[in-house]
């Protein structure tokens, strides 16, 4: 990495993009994980926690170390997301019906409480951020292998 | 009644930008705009009058909240369309990558 | 009154967006619509919907520059048919009269019906112990909505990496390798 400082925007985008991406994936997950309790949810938690990882590619350039984290991975991930919340469905077998709710309900205005809803949450979170960087990385990489012919 | 209307002006611009431009991003634009006039108009039919968010807390009565129906439909809308946006998007870019156009009459030309 | 002034904001940069002649331009004026529509979301006391259409619309955004910029696009000459013109204006028009004719039969703005609604208003909180009603919509009472999402974004994942790939996976692999 001789030629780090060329490649990807300036400094001082870089130290400030350095700073700032772990505090956007902890309010992601924290959006994510408080989406019974409080206005957010899977959706909007998975896409933040997707925009923190673009975040870091468009500062670093193509070839920072997120981007070599293959797209295969990418869709593997992806792919598991989809598969946990099926699970969390079928779940509801046990207590006699398709997505019943079988967990205990708890306390409300508590972090544990809800049942399966906070682990729905987490598998759709996971989904649709690592879905949605997928989708980002398949654009940028296509970029980059029309660029090298 | 005049703001559903209003919705619906937003929903035909959408539809000319699809039938009437030859910009296939143009055409993209439009489908956003489109998406964004129905999900404005499935909320818009459950909103209602001094009604407060659907989140329950200790201290409020609660039949006087807005109907949650709608926006839990249209909460799954808003990713799907990003997920509808992505995969136009990728169709032009490889259109554009073999014919080095946006231009859909030309497109065609080369078909033939 | 706000929502007013939001819609016919909404209207005019959807005009823009579509007539201008600048792709970048047009792109901006997209997201000024949907940045007012997340505003609009937020009178309409539905903060879900808001942060959701706000991050969308960011991660949007930054898809459509990339796509659009870096692109010397050749100037795309609008052709002014009169057919197309003409058909267009009665289609819209025609959408227009039904549209307004339909609107009569739906209840005004502000008293919805809650027929349906009022069962999870009322239990919800005791049946599914979440206190946000909108999680416990689509996630509890209503999950088959959010399977079948799931379901199409799983498709759209899976079309742009089948669109996108050409170089096929032995020579991305070199590629890899030369780095």
């Amino acid at each position: 990495m001789k030629d780090d400082s060329k490649i990807g925007m300036s400094l001082i985008v870089k130290t400030i993009t350095r700073l700032i991406v772990g505090p956007i994936l902890i309010f992601g997950a924290y959006i994510m994980l408080r989406g019974h309790l409080s206005p957010g949810g899977g959706f909007a938690g998975g896409v933040i926690i997707a925009l923190s990882f673009v975040l870091l590619i468009l500062a670093f350039g193509r070839d920072a170390k997120v981007s070599k984290v293959s797209i295969n991975l990418a869709s593997n991930l992806e792919s598991i997301g989809a598969l946990m919340f099926l699970c969390v469905a079928l779940l509801g077998f046990l207590g006699g019906s398709f997505f019943l709710n079988i967990l205990n309900k708890g306390v409300p205005f508590k972090l544990f409480s809800a049942g399966t809803i906070p682990l729905s949450n987490l598998s759709i979170g996971l989904k649709v951020g690592v879905g949605l960087f997928a989708i980002f990385l398949a654009l940028v990489i296509l970029e980059g292998t029309k660029k090298n012919k | 009644m005049t703001i559903y209307f209003l919705c619906f002006i937003l929903f035909c611009i959408g539809l000319y930008g699809i039938l009437r431009k030859r910009n296939l991003v143009k055409i993209i634009i439009g489908f956003s705009i489109l998406g964004y006039a129905m999900n404005l108009f499935m909320v818009l039919l459950g909103y209602r009058f001094q009604g407060r968010a659907p989140i329950d807390s200790n201290a409020q009565d609660i039949l006087n909240m807005v109907d949650p129906i709608p926006q839990g439909l249209v909460l799954t809308s808003i990713v799907i369309g990003l997920g509808i946006t992505a995969l136009l998007i990728s169709v032009a870019i490889r259109i554009y990558e073999k014919y080095g156009t946006f231009d859909i009459t030309k497109i065609k030309r080369l078909k033939g | 009154m706000e929502l007013y002034i939001l819609l016919i904001f909404m209207i005019f940069a959807a005009l823009v967006a579509i007539e201008v002649k600048d792709l970048l331009s047009s792109v901006i004026a997209m997201g000024a619509v949907g940045f007012s529509l997340c505003l609009a979301f937020l009178i309409l006391k539905a903060p879900d919907l808001a942060i959701t259409q706000l991050v969308v619309e960011i991660l949007c955004l930054i898809i459509l520059i990339r796509a659009t910029t870096r692109k010397d696009i050749p100037l795309v000459v609008e052709g002014r048919w009169v057919f197309n013109t003409v058909s267009t204006a009665v289609f819209m028009a025609v959408f227009l009269f039904f549209a307004f004719h339909a609107l009569k039969e739906l209840p005004f703005f502000g008293q919805p019906l809650m027929s349906v609604v009022k069962k999870y208003l009322e239990e919800g909180m005791s049946k599914t112990g979440a206190v946000n009603l909108v999680a416990a919509v689509i996630l509890d009472f209503r999950a088959y909505d959010t399977l079948g999402e799931v379901a199409v974004l799983f498709t759209s994942v899976v079309g742009i990496m089948a669109v996108l790939r050409r170089p096929g996976r032995n020579n991305l692999k070199e590629k890899n390798h030369e780095r």
